[in-house]
């Protein structure tokens, strides 16, 4: 039997690209990491992915799939042990639902946030903070975990936000995560990052701040 | 007893709605009896507040009053569910990935531009023609030589996409373009669709019907003709 061959082509400050990887790891798949440098993309990325020349890119048995939840699903239906989705489809359908809401509708507000003025990023904010509230709404009390007992996709599609909003709201001086506000949201990312798995497999955080605050101090500077 | 025999599904929806066209032609493909309630989307349901609180959007599938949002994750969950008829996604997990990521770019990027189409005039249409074009030959260069997107049958892909193809004339009229001598190949599969399924022909509605209704948004956002 052939020996399964997984690249995985992401970038350390990637969200989308760590997501992969904690799929990967929960389900025990041996995959070589490829680190990109954004500012000077590979000819190996810009081939596999011409459409959008973006990581995170799996290549398995050297067929490429891009897209971080498309690749999260072509990994649990490819290998089958530790199944990240439910089996009931009405669940399914659900945590669909939600992964997807967070993609459309808090990234683009965090990304403008980024690229905003001092007068307009209190605004944006806010309207992060409400995608959240709706967000936390879909957990159930009862659960360390978004499915019960096991960690699953949905806690992978989203627990990122657990380390990224503390992160911004440091660089870019806002509230996003607030305890009081929404209670079970941060409990929830706390489990989630507390997964031995997960865990040993997060971004050096000291470097990603620098990272994210270099990347907004020449911005702010542009708009001086 | 079949097992869905005493199902109650209801499809909130509106006609010229592709996504909602999406669903429609699914449930056809699987020879599944739905109720079908037309939403008027400036005064909307209760019902559909309530399927959908965080959208307020259509389509919805309500099914045994458990409500499925979203297109693609409604058709998705049709085909889980009624797994033994007429498959909609291919077996195999890479072209099954392959079919996603290209409904996905349909919604991103695709009706994007489509939708600049008609909202947006001068230089701002001229950018919107040349980025759907190119959306266009991208999917056109995805299809090949196929008959269909998913191969020989008909499938999830060509579900997600020829709804579009009841938008074309009103996306020509605004663009000012002709999608017959920028994509051949794309209408060729579009009309190969509607003449070998019922499905499709149908659920679209008239390419006249569309275009009228696309005016009449025009109107509203004050662009002159």
């Amino acid at each position: 039997m052939a020996v399964d061959e997984v690249k995985l082509l992401g970038f350390w400050g990637s969200p989308f690209a760590l997501r992969v990887e904690w799929a990967l790891r929960l389900k025990g798949i041996e995959y070589e990491y490829v680190e990109e440098d954004l500012s000077n993309k590979s000819l190996m990325l810009l081939q596999y992915n011409p459409w959008y020349k973006k990581v995170p890119v799996l290549v398995h048995n050297g067929k490429p799939i891009v897209e971080s939840l498309v690749i999260i699903e072509y990994i649990d239906e490819t290998w089958k042990n530790h199944p990240l989705l439910p089996e009931d489809p009405f669940e399914r359908a659900t945590s669909r639902f939600w992964a997807k809401f967070v993609d459309d509708k808090f990234v683009p507000l965090i990304i403008k946030m980024s690229s905003s003025t001092r007068e307009q990023k209190d605004k944006v904010a806010e309207e992060a903070r409400e995608i959240l509230k709706t967000l936390e709404s879909c957990l159930n009390l009862n659960k360390p975990f978004y499915g019960g007992k096991i960690i699953g996709f949905m806690d992978i599609a989203v627990a990122w936000i657990g380390i990224w909003a503390p992160m911004l709201e440091k660089i870019i001086d806002v509230k996003l995560l607030n305890e009081e506000y929404m209670p079970l949201l941060n409990t929830w990312f706390s489990d989630v990052l507390e997964v031995l798995v997960i865990k040993e497999c997060v971004p050096p955080l000291d470097e990603l701040l620098a990272h994210y605050k270099d990347y907004y101090d020449r911005f702010m500077a542009t708009k001086a | 007893m079949a097992k869905h025999e005493s199902d109650e599904l209801i499809l909130l929806d509106f006609w010229a709605s592709m996504f909602g066209m999406r669903v429609r032609i699914a449930l056809a493909e699987k020879g599944i009896p739905y109720e079908y309630r037309e939403e008027d989307l400036k005064n909307k349901s209760q019902l559909l507040l309530e399927s959908n609180p965080v959208h307020k959007k259509i389509p919805v599938l309500i099914h045994n009053g458990k409500p499925v949002s979203e297109s693609s994750i409604i058709v998705e969950y049709i085909d889980e569910v009624w797994k033994d008829k007429a498959p909609l996604f291919p077996s195999d997990p890479y072209a099954k990935a392959h079919a996603r990521f290209w409904a996905d770019f349909i919604d991103k990027k695709l009706y994007q531009s489509g939708r600049n189409l008609y909202t947006t005039k001068g230089e701002e249409l001229e950018a919107a023609r040349k980025d759907f074009i190119s959306c266009l030959k991208l999917l056109e260069g995805e299809l090949g030589d196929k008959p269909y997107f998913g191969g020989e049958s008909f499938g999830y892909l060509d579900i997600s996409l020829i709804p579009f193809y009841s938008w074309f004339q009103a996306y020509e009229t605004c663009g000012n373009f002709i999608t017959e001598h920028e994509s051949p190949k794309l209408i060729a599969w579009a009309k190969r669709c509607i003449q070998n399924n019922e499905s499709v022909s149908n659920t679209l509605p008239d390419l006249e019907k569309v275009l009228a209704f696309v005016q009449r948004i025009r109107k509203r956002f004050g662009i002159d003709e």
